[in-house]
């Protein structure tokens, strides 16, 4: 029998469950090894050979590369590691949220400055086509 | 006997911390936030207590997916404040109460929730912020600190019924405790916020207030509600604001006093929210 997700329908967002962390171990665990500068430096260096030390999906590693968040998210990548790749880059958090909803870092502040994005308001993945 | 005098209920964005480590909380941006605070700091001041049983969450700083445990007390004498990306925030280590961490593992374990006992572990933002923002920028925590980590991270999160009752546990642990120390204890995390996919920036004012009004009045109608209704409505990572039952659960049955509230939207991504609460005499 199936387990109840409910939450499967809300749009624009995918929760973290343990099949998602099962899809993204290796993903995450990579993100997580960012947070040691020699590990930092390494990946700088020459990103897709050290994800190719990680036992990642060639679509989990196209998505690092790209930065595409969503992409990584779908993959089972989980926010708060993926983070650690924005930090990597030197970018701040704003700029990797505003990434993931097609605005620019600016429009997605000036969103959080007049109140956030209002509940109900329309959700528009930047991958699809305006 | 040992009592819980209080609880202080707070987000703890990052952001906050990193305004104050940089000087930055002079800035227009941040001034109404930290204004909201300056009532807490006085009234920290004056409502000092031994130990401070502090709620929160890691966000993949100690715990990375290697393991995730539901409920980690920090059991350690002290907790060096985690290196999160770029560097350790510049603030105190956190000085834990081994002694009454133990005591509150050994008779909550024995209530059967099955706590994990932490002895190593090194605290992330979701810890000193809330510290920084009741205590001030200081050269040594005013008091001690048991950590008491909660998975709000990967799904399934305990229930608001279960952090609730978890509450409930601790409070009668600590009134069995010989010592008769002064406890607080603080809930963190949240209000609205999400931070992941094409919905990243919802903010839910109406929803946040109620959410406010119901865990001062009626926390144990409000720890009914579901995990989806968290995430529909409060965003993926509004679910933090479990980790608030815990903290009520905790205080007195009998109706608190509020001595002070505050919310401010935003703090980078995030609705700020901030309750005091005092147990009657």
């Amino acid at each position: 029998m199936a387990l109840d997700k409910p939450y499967k329908g809300i749009p624009g967002t995918t929760i973290f469950d343990a099949e998602q962390a099962r899809l993204g171990y290796h993903l995450n665990q990579f993100c997580m090894s960012l947070m040691k500068a020699q590990n930092r430096e390494r990946f700088k260096a020459n990103e897709r050979a050290y994800l190719d030390e990680w036992p990642m999906s060639e679509a989990q590693k196209e998505a690092v590369l790209a930065r595409d968040l969503n992409r990584c998210i779908e993959l089972g990548g989980n926010i708060y590691f993926l983070a650690k790749i924005g930090a990597t880059d030197g970018r701040s958090f704003q700029f990797m949220a505003a990434s993931m909803t097609g605005m620019t870092q600016e429009e997605y502040a000036r969103m959080m400055l007049q109140g956030g994005r209002a509940p109900g308001s329309p959700v528009r993945d930047p991958r699809e086509k305006r | 006997m040992a009592t819980i005098t209080a609880s202080v209920y707070t987000s703890h964005v990052p952001a906050i911390g990193a305004a104050l480590d940089l000087g930055k909380s002079g800035e227009d941006y941040w001034k109404p936030l930290f204004a909201g605070y300056e009532p807490s700091q006085a009234w920290f001041k004056a409502h000092q207590p031994d130990v401070i049983f502090l709620v929160y969450n890691d966000h993949a700083s100690a715990f990375s997916l290697d393991m995730i445990p539901t409920f980690a007390i920090g059991c350690a004498a002290e907790f060096k404040p985690a290196d999160e990306g770029w560097g350790p925030r510049p603030v105190p280590v956190v000085k834990g109460h081994p002694e009454l961490a133990a005591h509150i593992a050994q008779s909550v374990i024995q209530d059967d929730f099955d706590l994990t006992i932490v002895n190593r572990m090194d605290v992330d933002h979701g810890l000193t912020v809330p510290l920084s923002l009741l205590c001030g920028q200081v050269a040594q925590w005013p008091c001690a600190v048991i950590p008491f980590a909660v998975n709000v991270v990967q799904y399934p999160v305990p229930s608001g019924r279960r952090c609730f009752n978890l509450g409930r546990a601790i409070r009668k642990a600590v009134e069995l405790y010989d010592e008769p120390l002064n406890v607080q204890i603080w809930g963190t995390g949240g209000m609205s916020h999400q931070l992941q996919g094409p919905r990243a920036g919802l903010i839910n004012r109406e929803w946040d207030n109620r959410f406010l009004d119901r865990l001062i009045a009626e926390p144990d109608r409000l720890a009914e509600v579901p995990h989806l209704e968290y995430v529909q409505e409060a965003g993926s990572e509004g679910i933090e604001l479990v980790m608030w039952l815990i903290a009520r659960g905790a205080m007195s049955d009998r109706p608190p006093r509020v001595a002070h509230r505050f919310y401010h939207v935003p703090a980078s991504n995030t609705a700020v929210g901030h309750l005091i609460l005092e147990n009657s005499q």
